[in-house]
């Protein structure tokens, strides 16, 4: 059994967020981590190599830096990380990724592709179903439990107040929330063999059925009018009266004024 | 020469960072309060492979090198010193004269078990008469020559993992033999003695001013029979055995000081942000600022030390002659007389808060004292390096 499981490097929402002038972010200035929607996926794909022995393969595109969570990864377990990193990809909007993405799962045996509901930095859960349709395969969104049942995968999918199974014949693509599991730990072992371990880099060259036009900022239909970080909130007020009983009835008429109660 | 850590390292210390963080700072005042062993968090440990890593692959470990191990011990006691000196005592004291000394047939036996954390190791050296002089030991082996068996008699005290560990490494005498000036001398060997062996029983637990949580028993042996192939090492061997064992255990204890050196540095910075005093933080104060300056200078210095021991005995692992004991002892020195001297300052910048239990810092200062004088007092580093500028 072949997994793939497609990770991203996003800011770490402990650090600051920074802009590049065209309003995209600029990665390379931000502290980054591995998203967690999709490091569960990866740990799904963990757990069905220690229980199937399937092979996980790890594969993101970003800039070089982005190798880093593919070492993460690796020491988590993966077997293979895989880096689609070219300039021309730059900028990409989820319709440029998935179409990157899909181009070089184009190059990969596969059973199962597993990626993260969505990404904590554009929020958009669209990559993942659209690397299905690019690649015409069934797609089961928003996980919390995964099993493999033969040459299929049942799924609990999510959904509001409730649940849904659903079966699907593998190859298909699953997508995983961040509740699916908790990620295991690196190994310090782990980690020194991630750094042994050679990781495979493609770019534009090495991308399977993929036109031009829909790769990178100028492939990408979503434009970015403007961006900026958000904007902190001020002090506010601090009500010390001469007792309790007057602070709280000053504030609750300020709630009241303002419409709150 | 290069003091910048390479990726990987960086990669682990955040590992290490990670874990302590969400699975030991949580319950660091709760295992001191309770003086309760933290086995859930060793059996973590274990999982994530913090029970053996410079032990190699083909011992079931993780095939990391000293460095690595030492920031795991530096990570984990910077939120709670008792963990750091469980992982330390374990590693250091009782897989490492295993690996170094131990027969293949020992490595095999007892290694892979250790180096998972399925089973915890400990180390007997202390007895109420020999702490610091070692001559004083009065747990005896005898060999048995129609079983071919060892008789173990006597008691050791003060032994960190004791009752929770399953094998420890016991030092006896084994023969007395007359010295250079014709007075006897009593020589040592190391042993490999199981929990639950008949004959080994637990004596009182410590109640100890830090570390709480680190279980400290005594050991008791009342004929306690071990198979001959338990001897670890030459027999006669086991003070020069003890000896290096305890400089690789000086690196550990270096590590735990620098530790909690780090993390009642760490909270002190927090908490002079936002402590005001005289209408400004008391870290806007010129006092408080000199002293955070003394404190990250000393942590900084005693790093250097740390690290360079740990380099040092990597040499060493990886098969060169040379000697780490003088840097161990330096690091081990300086980073335990730091711990003391910086946690008692995070407590006076605390002011009456860091004397009460719910600050770290309380907690950090008891701990930091034992770092001062267990495997080897400072003043039996001084002795160890003074010896070798003297020698």
């Amino acid at each position: 059994m072949k997994v793939v499981v497609c990770i991203k490097q996003v800011p770490d929402t402990k650090g600051g967020v920074k802009f590049n002038p065209d309003g995209t972010l600029d990665r390379g200035a931000m502290l980054a981590i591995m998203n967690p929607d999709d490091k569960a996926g990866l740990e799904a794909a963990l757990r069905l190599k220690d229980e199937y022995g399937a092979e996980v393969t790890v594969l993101t595109m970003g800039l070089p830096k982005a190798e880093e969570v593919l070492r993460e990864a690796i020491a988590m377990g993966a077997d293979k990380g895989i880096l689609v990193t070219d300039r021309v990809l730059g900028g990409a909007d989820t319709w440029a990724t998935s179409t990157t993405i899909a181009g070089a799962l184009r190059n990969l045996e596969y059973d199962l592709i597993i990626t993260g509901r969505q990404a904590i930095d554009g929020d958009t859960a669209q990559v993942g179903p659209q690397i299905s349709e690019h690649l015409d395969l069934p797609v089961i969104s928003y996980a919390k439990d995964i099993k493999i049942e033969g040459d299929s995968v049942v799924v609990e999918r999510q959904y509001d107040d409730r649940y849904h199974v659903l079966k699907a014949k593998m190859p298909c693509l699953i997508t995983a929330l961040s509740e699916l599991n908790e990620p295991r730990y690196m190994t310090p072992g782990g980690i020194f063999d991630a750094y042994d371990a050679e990781i495979t880099v493609w770019g534009r060259a090495d991308l399977k059925d993929v036109d031009d036009s829909n790769l990178g900022l100028n492939g990408s239909p979503t434009k970015i009018a403007k961006a900026s970080d958000k904007v902190r909130k001020g002090a506010g007020e601090k009500v010390v009266l001469d007792t309790p009983e007057e602070s709280v009835s000053y504030i609750m008429g300020k709630l009241k004024e303002k419409h709150v109660i | 020469m290069d003091f910048t850590l390479s990726k990987k390292h960086e990669m682990a210390r955040q590992l290490f960072k990670d874990f302590a963080e969400a699975e030991v700072k949580p319950k660091a005042q709760e295992v001191d309060e309770t003086e309760k062993f933290p086995m859930d968090t060793v059996e973590k440990m274990g999982k994530c492979g913090f029970m053996g890593i410079p032990v190699p692959k083909e011992f079931g470990g993780q095939g990391c090198d000293i460095l690595t191990y030492v920031m795991c011990v530096e990570e984990l006691s910077k939120v709670c010193g008792t963990t750091g000196v469980i992982v330390s005592a374990h590693t250091s004291l009782c897989i490492d004269p295993i690996l170094t000394y131990g027969t293949p047939d020992q490595k095999k036996k007892y290694i892979p078990d250790l180096a998972s954390g399925k089973k915890i190791g400990a180390f007997g050296l202390t007895e109420p008469g020999a702490g610091t002089d070692a001559q004083g030991v009065q747990t005896k082996a005898v060999l048995d020559e129609e079983t071919g068996e060892w008789i173990l008699n006597g008691s050791k005290c003060f032994i960190t993992n004791g009752e929770v560990a399953d094998v420890y490494i016991i030092i006896a005498y084994t023969d007395i033999v007359e010295g250079k000036k014709g007075r006897k001398v009593k020589r040592f060997s190391a042993f490999i003695v199981e929990k639950g062996t008949p004959g080994f029983t637990f004596g009182t637990k410590e109640k100890k001013m830090g570390i709480r949580g680190s279980a400290t028993y005594e050991l008791i042996f009342q004929d306690c029979r071990i198979p001959k192939d338990a001897l670890l090492g030459p027999r006669g061997k086991g003070f020069p055995i003890a000896m290096h064992t305890l400089d690789g255990g000086r690196i550990g204890i270096a590590a735990q000081a620098l530790g909690i050196a780090e993390g009642a540095l760490e909270r002190t910075i927090e908490y002079t942000k936002e402590r005001k005093q005289f209408g400004r933080t008391i870290a806007q104060q010129q006092n408080t600022q000199f002293q955070l300056a003394d404190m990250a200078t000393k942590v900084e210095a005693a790093k250097n030390l740390v690290y360079k021991a740990a380099l040092k005995k990597q040499e060493f692992a990886d098969g060169a002659k040379v000697s780490y004991s003088v840097e161990a002892a330096m690091a081990k020195l300086y980073a335990a007389e730091v711990a003391m001297e910086v946690t008692t300052k995070a407590v006076q910048l605390h002011g009456g808060y860091g004397y009460i239990r719910e600050y770290d810092v309380e907690r950090m200062m008891r701990d930091a004292k034992i770092t001062e004088i267990y495997e080897g007092t400072s003043e039996v580093q001084r002795m160890v390096i003074s010896g070798a500028l003297l020698s």
